[in-house]
């Protein structure tokens, strides 16, 4: 058998060998992603003086700990001392001193920095623009409400990379198609909005974290003083698709920013000129796949046949079960018959992708897709993954469907 | 019956087989029950986040879905917090409090029995959704992580509603068991036991129980608005009807809090008989620790709200609760100084449950100091639901309370048992803990200062060596606690050497009068008239 002091060696080593590489990049691990804005940087300021502080508070302690461990023991013959309280004024003082100390660190020492940086937070008046941020399962939808733009941001990593059949990119989970863009050395009100359950929007390097709440608006800022691209994620538990909803930033200087939102502004009102003309079917196809692509992968599978027993299948013919309450919905629209799954009515297609199905995982893309995109997408999955129905959806049929249904 | 049977009260009161469990009244019997429940759950709760550590060694999602993946740190967290710790700290009360305090039992026996015999259905009830599942009925259990946070509770499937019964069974339960407790220590104490000579195990029980029936009914309160809500058309966390989701959150963690020192406070009250045990030295500052947890229960009602720093409530309230928090500090630290006090120029030797102890003051000193960074609500919006997070509360709640228990239940195990545990087992158990647990949490805390998010089945690759690291940790913490498994199991069938009434040289108390193991019914005579 080995000896316990041998074993005891190699687990040591085991850990600080896995240790050792992380401890060893160029950044302090002790150091917050490096920030940028000026509540990141007093955030940083404070960790660090608590960190100093309570790693002096833990060596004081566990040192007269161990100084007693090692001299107040029977093996040494040390023989108990009986006292069970202070007695002498000097021993009072002793004991007090302590607790006084640990009073003035925490309401003096932390506290007023503490103090000072929760007012700066909450200051979000004078700002030079405002962003309005809304969150929904599982993406974040970015508005600039006084130039009228308006687009949503999803996950661009791959399925293929998170299921394992792909090696991860550089910047796995962590990509979207399209970021958010934003000026530097501007103060920017971020106005947040959730269109169903709480998220959070959380940035690291701008040492924000801010949940959406549904049915209310929250307020939070940034000053972004360097150009770049900073990485975050949803902060708070969302459903299955938490992890899978970050957020990226890119800064730019304001002569860059004020040429990107040109340029937006451009593209936007040539999409919606475009929206209203009529597409051929192959158009429809194409659109229709980098939709599905990046809305309805995520739970229905790129090759459309769902997850057994969560998430349906969109190819006819083949047998699903689920919650019975699920079932009902799709027995009721025509998309489900003896244990099958079955092309419904192209109306209620429609229906389901604008209004999600309430009480079940499917959600609404009725704030978050175009009429474009809705009659693409369902053009394509009721012509692929098996399906012939022929069907060729118009941006205008989707529209008036929008417009007599709630 | 025959008539061999003389004036035995014994083969009255000590039924056979499985009614002797069944109908149990004894104070014993019900604890040694709490405590078999508990460990239990404690190696179902372990086994799920061996599962977690798994899905999380790499990143891509390699062994579960997302969906099971929620689920699993639901449950494990639901588990851990009401089936498994809160149980034991029952078990232990039960067992311990009559036999400390001179009391022939528990003041209310047939309540006794039912708060424990409503656990058992509540454990099922978390997990049967997983069951029906594999009969094609429903998606699967509660996954809405521990707390719960409508509106996704409003959305999540049928396994939320097992939840929520289960709560309201764990609601009467430790309901009960607190009125109990409660009226033991009240009414029950030999004579001249005044409250100021109290064994602080149980007084600091006592803070609990009062705690549990100060706090527990927010829960539930909350717990029946998410029934209407998700059933009956109500909109109390809905806005779009007049609610407002954040008052679930006031109303969790107006249980949430107290519910850390419900689940500490137990074994703070524990640790201070093993090291004036160990150390051979009588407690030191008796009266400052009866006070300071009287404090820390206190403020542990008002400051719920700093784990709500980011929802979004004015600077004035999260002013409030980071200077309120902080002042949880001070008694906290008044028992940290007390602990290192009564073991200063003792005569200490260094049997398992000392090591379990000191071990508890090391590590759950980590979770305290790091309660204290993230009281500040500014720095908070960096740690909240990062896994810094994670790492503090499994600093503060398997370094203290886990630590405790296990120190207890060592301490105790020749007691109950009338046996010596394998001392050599033990101390196996103590350093692959530490060295496991230290592994698997220390990393967590760089990896949310490196900006993860918690409740997460897939990370970004700059997480990648330092979640391996911890799920190497975790898989050593968790096989080591079999070891624990082992030791009990052999100690109760009679392993090891015989235990006398003292057990430990430095041992005192009224529960080191009895035989080890102790008499089935204790302190009846002296007592008779009652």
């Amino acid at each position: 058998m080995i000896s316990k002091r041998k074993l005891l060696g190699l687990a040591a080593t085991f850990g600080l060998a896995g240790l050792i590489p992380s401890l060893a990049m160029a950044k302090n691990p002790f150091d917050f992603q490096t920030p940028v804005t000026p509540i990141a940087k007093e955030t940083l300021y404070i960790h660090n003086l608590f960190l100093i502080i309570i790693a002096v508070i833990f060596t004081l302690c566990l040192g007269i700990l161990f100084y007693s461990l090692v001299m107040h023991r029977k093996s040494r013959g040390h023989k108990s001392a009986l006292f069970t309280k202070p007695t002498t004024t000097k021993q009072w003082i002793f004991t007090i001193i302590p607790f006084l100390a640990l009073a003035f660190i925490d309401y003096v020492v932390l506290g007023i920095p503490a103090f000072h940086s929760i007012l700066a937070l909450a200051d979000t008046s004078h700002a030079d623009m405002v962003v309005k941020v809304t969150a929904s399962q599982w993406k974040w939808q970015y508005e600039y409400p006084k130039d009228g733009i308006k687009f949503t941001s999803t996950l661009s990593t791959p399925q293929s990379q998170i299921s394992g059949k792909q090696p991860p990119d550089k910047h796995f989970l962590l990509e979207v198609d399209h970021p958010l863009v934003l000026p530097t050395n501007k103060k920017i009100r971020i106005v947040l909005a959730s269109n169903d359950v709480i998220h959070a929007f959380w940035v690291p390097a701008f040492g924000i974290k801010q949940d959406a709440v549904p049915g209310y608006l929250r307020n939070t800022w940034v000053d972004i003083k360097k150009p770049g691209v900073y990485r975050g994620q949803c902060a708070e538990l969302c459903g299955v698709g938490h992890a899978f909803m970050p957020i990226v930033v890119i800064a730019k200087p304001e002569a860059e920013f004020t040429a990107w939102l040109a340029q937006q502004k451009i593209k936007q009102a040539r999409a919606a000129t475009a929206e209203n003309k009529n597409f051929s079917k192959r158009e429809l196809l194409a659109r229709g796949k980098s939709v599905f692509k990046a809305n309805c992968a995520a739970c229905h599978q790129l090759n459309g046949m769902g997850i057994p027993g969560t998430f349906p299948p969109l190819a006819e013919g083949k047998a699903f079960s689920a919650s019975p309450q699920m079932l009902e919905q799709l027995r009721k629209r025509g998309f489900y018959k003896n244990g099958k799954i079955v092309m419904g009515p192209v109306k209620d297609h429609v229906d389901i992708v604008l209004h999600g199905i309430h009480g079940t995982a499917m959600p609404a893309f009725v704030s978050q897709l175009s009429d474009a995109d809705i009659a693409a997408l369902v053009t394509y999955e009721r012509n692929d993954f098996g399906n012939h129905t022929g069907d060729v959806l118009q941006p205008s049929q989707v529209k008036s469907i929008r417009s007599t249904k709630k | 019956m025959s008539a061999v049977i003389t004036s035995d009260e014994h083969s009255h009161d000590r039924p056979r087989g499985i009614t002797r469990w069944l109908y149990a009244t004894n104070h014993k019997d019900i604890g040694l029950m709490y405590l078999l429940f508990g460990l239990t759950m404690f190696l179902v709760g372990g086994l799920l986040a061996m599962l977690i550590r798994m899905e999380l060694f790499q990143p891509g999602m390699h062994i579960m879905q997302p969906e099971l993946y929620n689920q699993i740190i639901t449950v494990h967290g639901l588990v851990m917090v009401f089936a498994a710790l809160m149980p034991v700290t029952a078990g232990l009360a039960n067992y311990m409090i009559p036999i400390m305090i001179g009391a022939p039992d528990m003041a209310l026996p047939r309540l006794n029995n039912w708060g424990f015999w409503l656990l058992p259905p509540a454990a099922i009830l978390l997990v049967m959704p997983w069951v029906l599942e594999l009969f094609g009925i429903g998606g699967g259990t509660i996954d809405t992580g521990w707390t719960m946070y409508a509106p996704l509770s409003v959305q999540s499937g049928m396994g939320m509603d097992f939840a929520l019964f289960a709560v309201f069974l764990l609601g009467v339960s430790s309901t009960m068991a607190s009125i109990n407790i409660i009226v033991t220590i009240f009414n029950m104490r030999a004579p001249g036991m005044t409250m100021l000579r109290v064994p602080l195990f149980a007084w600091s029980w006592l803070i609990t129980a009062l705690l549990l029936i100060a706090v527990f009914p927010a829960l539930i309160a909350g717990a029946v608005m998410l029934l209407t809500d998700r059933h009956f058309g109500t909109h109390f966390f809905n806005a779009a009807g007049g609610g407002d989701p954040i008052l679930w959150e006031h109303l969790f963690w107006f249980f949430g809090h107290p519910e850390v020192y419900i689940l500490l406070l137990p074994t703070a009250g524990i640790l201070p008989h093993i090291f004036s045990t160990f150390a051979r030295k009588p407690i030191f500052g008796y009266k400052a620790q009866v006070y300071s947890f009287c404090v820390t229960g206190f403020l542990s009602i008002i400051v719920w709200a700093h784990h709500m720093f980011t929802s979004g409530m004015p600077a004035s309230a999260n002013i409030y609760f980071m200077f309120s928090t902080m002042a949880i500090s001070v008694p906290v630290a008044v028992m940290f100084f007390c602990w290192i006090a009564t073991i200063w120029r003792g005569s200490m030797t260094f049997e398992t449950p000392m090591l379990f102890a000191l071990g508890y003051v090391v590590l759950f000193g980590i979770g305290g100091l790091t309660g204290l960074v993230l009281s500040d609500a500014v720095a908070d919006q960096q740690y909240h639901n990062s896994y810094f997070l994670v790492a503090h509360f499994h600093f503060a709640l398997f370094g203290g309370p886990v630590m405790g228990v296990i120190a207890a239940a060592y301490y105790y195990l020749p007691k109950i048992t009338g046996r010596m545990y394998s001392e050599r087992l033990g101390k196996w158990h103590f350093w692959l803990t530490i060295i496991g647990f230290n592994v698997t949490f220390l990393p967590q805390f760089f990896l949310g200062i490196a900006g993860m998010p918690r409740r997460i089945p897939d990370y970004a690759l700059q997480f990648s060596n330092l979640n391996m690291l911890s799920s190497i940790g975790a898989f050593v913490l968790g096989a080591s606690q079999l070891l624990f498994v082992i030791n009990v199991i052999k100690t109760s069938i009679g392993h090891g050497a015989k235990a006398d009434a003292q057990v430990w040289d430095g041992a005192s108390g009224l529960e080191f009068t009895l035989s080890s193991p102790p008499p089935y019914h204790s302190f009846a005579k002296a007592d008779g008239n009652r």
